[in-house]
């Protein structure tokens, strides 16, 4: 047991650990206060229905965390992302790739503008992305004058939609799938990729990265840019579940993503993080709604268990980064 | 001269209004240590990020093997062969060692993922046979939060002769470190010409410079206001020089 607790992974993993620990104990309490739910499929099939969609943003987003900035703008981005996807959508008759190139370029150009706004104008990222969350979803309530789009005419049915978001083996949601797979290939540039290895120095000292030779200014717009095409992906996978658009879409987003990211470990301070954290952050942000409602609380103490959760999860890292220097 | 390494012409940098470097000429030749010295804000830090690449000047010439170069990045000025060793900043410190010593210069495949194993392994090769640390605690895996400052220094010094570079760079080398690691790293300087390699170095303590420079270079207000070689001058009298010029704010120069 000394052997296990003090080997190599172990050692290396300790975050990982304690935030996979925390949420399995979550899920026991589920089970035992709600077997009559969760001993059955599902509401499991709803998590991995509804989890992805904010899911994958969080995964995307821990780069940007990792690197000590932040973005508040990409519930909007999700919106303008939506709206122009819809608008393709149903004035092509249903060209998928033209909407989906369209929507997701735009994405990345408006990742393109927070990254400028940051790097090469010098606004702190918390109020540029202020400015640009604003900015996006006032461009959305122009663009759609407050009405929806219906997309159903011409994606239900379709190749796409099925890729998207229909059941593999009429069990599994096909988003569920896209999430496991995009983490597992985010983690891999994460901790492997040149990439990567360039957010976590630039993250942890700006100026020590940029006397390495490591492009301080580039590494941070490219992370704002694939952040911006994960929230328009996010917001493409939202359209084909739903198969509408409306103009508030992607609101309600922030909190619950970088409630995941934090959660998950990603320090706060940047430097460090964890993608698999973040995987596992968004189990538990993504569950605690329903699990709550189905230990028999009332819905009021979901915002309440919600905060106290994030609260504690940041401050005990605080702490332990604390004691390390 | 065919000895010659570096050579910078009127360079002259700016930040905004403020003249920070103001038509400094210097020389380094092949297997020459030089130090700059120099008060707070003389400009010796921001002259030797013009040397490794980290700001680019205003105006003037840089010739690097005797040929006129424009250097425009860190990348750029380590794949000449110039190797900047700065204090404890030349590290992060939340990330493994052997990814300190390769950030930047990722040992990759084509798809630019990193060859962790070539990392670890050349790391290692590091530690031991350029460093010499034998301590156990200390491994490729370890974060460098956990290094003294000799070590740390040592960390640097390592990757710059493992990348074998023709100039090496040193800011305040000796800062924070205790005099046994002082003096080790200050072998380390005077080590370095017996490869034929160069160095220049800033330091605020004149005793350090003197035992191990060979030439040294005076910096006040972004220019160069004095310069001497080691057999020219005693150690008592270029304290002398540096007392003079704070005083009065200029150097006699008797020749």
């Amino acid at each position: 047991m000394n052997n296990l607790i003090n080997s190599y992974f172990v050692k290396t993993h300790k975050l990982e650990i304690s935030i996979t620990i925390i949420a399995l104990v979550l899920f026991l309490i589920y089970f035992l206060g709600a077997p009559h739910v969760f001993t059955r499929f599902p509401i499991y099939r709803a998590f991995m229905q509804s989890m992805p969609f904010f899911g994958i943003i969080a995964i995307s987003a821990t780069f940007v965390v990792t690197l000590g900035e932040i973005d508040l703008s990409f519930p909007s981005i999700v919106g303008i992302t939506s709206l122009i996807f819809g608008i393709i959508m149903t004035s092509t008759d249903g060209n998928f790739f033209i909407a989906f190139i369209l929507a997701t370029s735009l994405g990345m150009f408006a990742g393109l503008v927070n990254g400028l706004l940051v790097t090469k104008i010098g606004i702190p990222s918390i109020v540029a992305t202020i400015g640009t969350l604003f900015f996006w979803r006032g461009l959305v309530n122009v663009i759609s004058q407050g009405s929806g789009i219906a997309i159903v005419d011409v994606a239900d049915g379709t190749w796409h939609h099925m890729i998207f978001v229909e059941k593999l083996f009429g069990k599994i949601p096909m988003q569920f799938i896209w999430f496991i797979a995009l983490t597992g290939l985010m983690q891999w540039v994460y901790r492997y990729h040149k990439f990567g290895n360039h957010i976590h120095f630039v993250g942890d000292n700006k100026a020590s990265a940029q006397m390495m030779g490591i492009n301080v200014d580039n590494v941070k717009i490219i992370a704002f840019v694939q952040l911006g095409f994960f929230s328009a992906l996010a917001g493409i996978f939202t359209m084909y579940e739903m198969l509408y658009f409306w103009p508030t879409q992607g609101e309600g987003l922030m909190l619950t993503t970088l409630a995941a990211v934090f959660v998950g470990g990603t320090s706060v301070f940047g430097g460090k993080g964890t993608i698999f954290g973040t995987f596992i952050g968004v189990l538990i942000i993504g569950s605690l709604e329903s699990g709550i409602v189905a230990l028999g609380l009332s819905g009021f103490y979901v915002k309440f268990i919600n905060g106290l959760m994030i609260t504690v999860a940041v401050t005990v890292y605080a702490l332990i980064q604390r004691r390390k220097n | 001269m065919a000895d010659e390494l570096l050579k910078l012409e009127n360079i002259y940098k700016n930040f905004g209004n403020v003249k920070v470097l103001k038509d400094v000429n210097i020389k380094i030749n092949k297997g020459e240590v030089v130090a700059l010295i120099g008060d707070n804000g003389a400009g010796k830090s921001t002259l030797i990020k013009v040397i490794t690449g980290v700001h680019t000047p205003n105006s003037g010439k840089v010739f690097f093997k005797q040929e006129e170069v424009q250097i425009k990045s860190v990348a750029q000025s380590r794949k000449m062969g110039i190797e900047a060793v700065y204090q404890e900043r030349a590290l992060c410190d939340q990330q493994e060692l052997y990814r300190n010593i390769f950030a930047g210069r990722e040992i990759t495949n084509s798809f630019g993922f990193l060859d962790i194993k070539k990392q670890r392994k050349e790391a290692e090769k590091i530690l031991r046979d350029y460093i010499g640390f034998t301590s156990k605690a200390i491994t490729v895996d370890s974060q460098v939060m956990g290094l003294s400052g000799g070590e740390k220094q040592g960390v640097a010094f390592g990757r710059s002769l493992y990348f074998n570079s023709d100039l090496i760079v040193l800011d305040e080398p000796t800062m924070g470190l205790s005099i046994q690691e002082t003096e080790k790293v200050l072998n380390f300087v005077k080590g370095l010409k017996n490869e034929n390699k160069s160095a220049i170095f800033i330091d605020h303590n004149i005793i350090h410079v003197y035992g191990a420079a060979d030439r040294f270079i005076i910096l006040d207000r972004g220019e160069v206001v004095g310069e001497f070689n080691k057999e020219d001058i005693s150690r008592e009298e270029l304290v002398q020089k540096m007392i003079q010029l704070h005083e009065s704010g200029k150097i006699k120069v008797e020749d």
